[in-house]
């Protein structure tokens, strides 16, 4: 079963395209994107273990830390550049944004959405830090470190000075998208963006 | 060999602490040697000469299936030979030079493959070589050897190719002189091999590694036993070969590698003795290293193949890299090594930037390492699962090519 995530992803990539998959883990996305999109792919992972992932099989795949930016890559390279789940764990997420949109066309980021009610919730009624589904680490020990809301994404976006070409919400990886999503930043978990230089 | 403090350190063939020595092991192997010497027939070198009778050493481990794709030919690098896996005989002390990554359910595993690995012409182990007889005057050609290139090196081992049967290779794997060889292989004969697994080298010889190898050639020359390179029947020039593999060896090494492998530390004294005796451990490690080299490596064939290296340039034909690798249909696995200073990671991610610019399959990978350039031949558990991973999906889309 894919991940409906995944499912939106694919759907604003472009039969054929040049894409990048930053952060791209065992290669899963890219490897749908392969095979179901024909693209010509290339991922980007830090660990050992993701390169093998996608190594065996058979994608392409750089080895690489996206806290130093992607200046391996050229500008235009790609159709497509892919953000998966992973911004809120880099260092610097508003000079990686600034990179996809210099290396690809548009620029695909999905994140988990810090507006979420449950996440205020918790905070506001227990002051505590957030742990759910989405956000599983305690304060202490979270690879999250740059966390956002929707309403913090756009207000990037629009001080970088880029256009939304897409905006979805979802309630979690595995249960379809609402059809009119009501007050996003409240009830998204997840928010996808396509963005691009306008 | 050596004293106890050069016995415990980890070299290279060594089985690797906690792995049974015999588990994984090709065995015991001999290196076999074929002669191409057809009248009418000779192998036209990039520099202008040519070079008839051609022997070629080499190795096989595993078998050669009946469709012929499953040959993987790993390439040497300068100090290197044949030996690439096993042992010559039980009591053999150190294994192949890439044990470590051969054999039965390893990386390259011979149950599996058949791997190739040959001596590079001009070199001493086995194949033609400055050392070995000229047909025109009956004795050891020396410097009249005529000048090759890593480009030459890779047209001889096609002649073993051509020999074995060996139309396509499912890969071509290599280190440093190794790994050129193998680019030149993807760029020169893009239709003999369908996976490419270069790693610690370059697409040109970096500037600071021709420095060091003029070192190298000049301390060879300036012995007076190396004579013009006509020293075969008489002493050779061991004092000057082992100053340039001292020099050599350094730049495999890394500061960092020095820094804990010897340090400050004295060898066998407890307190300076104020000479230009070797003092400190790393001296006499590279005492050591530079002897030790001398008994199996010839003076000439470091001149010949340090030359080589020089001479490699990838982009010099076609005037880009970009364009040298346009026609190439090899899948690529580049590997870089984070301390290596010889060939740093910038210059394995200039090859994969063109390969990339020219829209070929390539991954990339660099091994985090203390061991400097060495550590190609060293650090097993980093590399054997992409390397393994990327045979194995490779193998999967070689068949379909077909």
């Amino acid at each position: 079963m894919s991940r409906i995530d995944y499912k939106l992803i694919k759907d604003l990539v472009p039969e054929g395209a040049a894409v990048l998959d930053l952060a791209c883990g065992d290669g899963e996305l890219l490897a749908e994107l392969v095979r179901e999109k024909h693209v010509r792919g290339s991922g980007v992972d830090i660990s050992q273990a993701a390169v093998e992932a996608c190594v065996a099989k058979g994608l392409s795949v750089f080895h690489g830390d996206l806290d130093e930016g992607l200046a391996d890559f050229g500008d235009d390279s790609h159709d497509v550049v892919i953000l998966s789940l992973s911004l809120q764990q880099l260092r610097r997420p508003r000079m990686i944004v600034r990179e996809m949109v210099r290396v690809g066309r548009l620029a695909v980021v999905s994140f988990p959405n810090f507006g979420h009610w449950s996440v205020r919730g918790r905070l506001f009624f227990l002051g505590r830090m957030p742990v759910s589904k989405d956000l599983p680490y305690p304060w202490w020990e979270t690879p999250n470190i740059h966390l956002c809301t929707i309403r913090d994404f756009r207000a990037l976006c629009r001080e970088e000075g880029l256009c939304i070409e897409h905006e979805l919400y979802l309630r979690s990886v595995d249960a379809p998208p609402p059809a009119r999503p009501l007050a996003p930043n409240l009830t998204a978990r997840i928010a996808i963006f396509a963005v691009s230089r306008c | 060999m050596g004293d106890a403090a050069h016995t415990t350190r980890l070299e290279i063939g060594d089985v690797p602490v906690g792995l049974d020595p015999d588990a994984g092991s090709a065995g015991i192997v001999r290196t076999k040697r074929v002669t191409f010497d057809e009248p009418g027939r000779t192998l036209e070198l990039e520099g202008g000469g040519r070079l008839w009778p051609v022997t070629i050493a080499y190795e096989t481990y595993g078998t050669l299936n009946e469709a012929r794709d499953n040959a993987v030919m790993v390439f040497h690098a300068l100090s290197g030979d044949a030996h690439v896996a096993g042992r010559h005989s039980a009591n053999e002390r150190r294994a192949g030079w890439w044990d470590m990554l051969i054999g039965p359910g390893k990386a390259l595993d011979t149950d599996k493959y058949f791997v190739v690995c040959a001596n590079v012409i001009g070199g001493c182990g086995g194949s033609t070589g400055p050392s070995s007889i000229d047909p025109a005057s009956g004795r050891p050609y020396g410097t009249d050897f005529p000048m090759i290139t890593i480009h030459d090196m890779v047209e001889a081992h096609l002649l073993l190719l051509d020999h074995l049967g060996i139309e396509k290779l499912l890969a071509a794997v290599g280190g440093s002189m190794g790994g050129m060889q193998v680019l030149d292989l993807a760029v020169s004969h893009p239709e003999r091999v369908h996976l490419a697994v270069p790693m610690a080298t370059a697409a040109r010889q970096p500037t600071q590694a021709i420095a060091f190898n003029e070192v190298g050639r000049q301390a060879i020359m300036a012995d007076p036993d190396w004579r013009g390179g006509h020293y075969y029947g008489g002493k050779p020039p061991i004092k000057g070969l082992a100053v340039a593999r001292m020099i050599g060896h350094i730049t495999y090494l890394s500061d960092e590698a020095m820094e804990e492998k010897f340090g400050r530390r004295l060898q066998d004294i407890h307190d300076y003795t104020f000479t230009f005796n070797p003092d400190f451990e790393v001296e006499s490690y590279l005492h050591h290293q530079g002897l030790a080299f001398t008994n199996r490596f010839d003076a000439n064939t470091y001149l010949y193949i340090t030359r080589a290296l020089d001479y490699f340039d990838l982009s010099r034909r076609q005037g880009s890299l970009v364009s040298a690798f346009r026609d190439v249909r090899a899948r690529f696995l580049v590997l870089s090594f984070s301390s290596d200073w010889l060939h740093p990671p910038y210059q394995l991610k200039e090859i994969v930037g063109a390969l990339r610019a020219t829209h070929k399959h390539v991954s990339y990978y660099e091994v985090t390492t203390r061991f400097g350039h060495d550590a190609f031949l060293l650090e097993r558990d980093k590399m054997e699962g992409v390397i393994s991973a990327f045979l194995t999906s490779g193998a999967r889309s070689y068949a379909r090519s077909v």
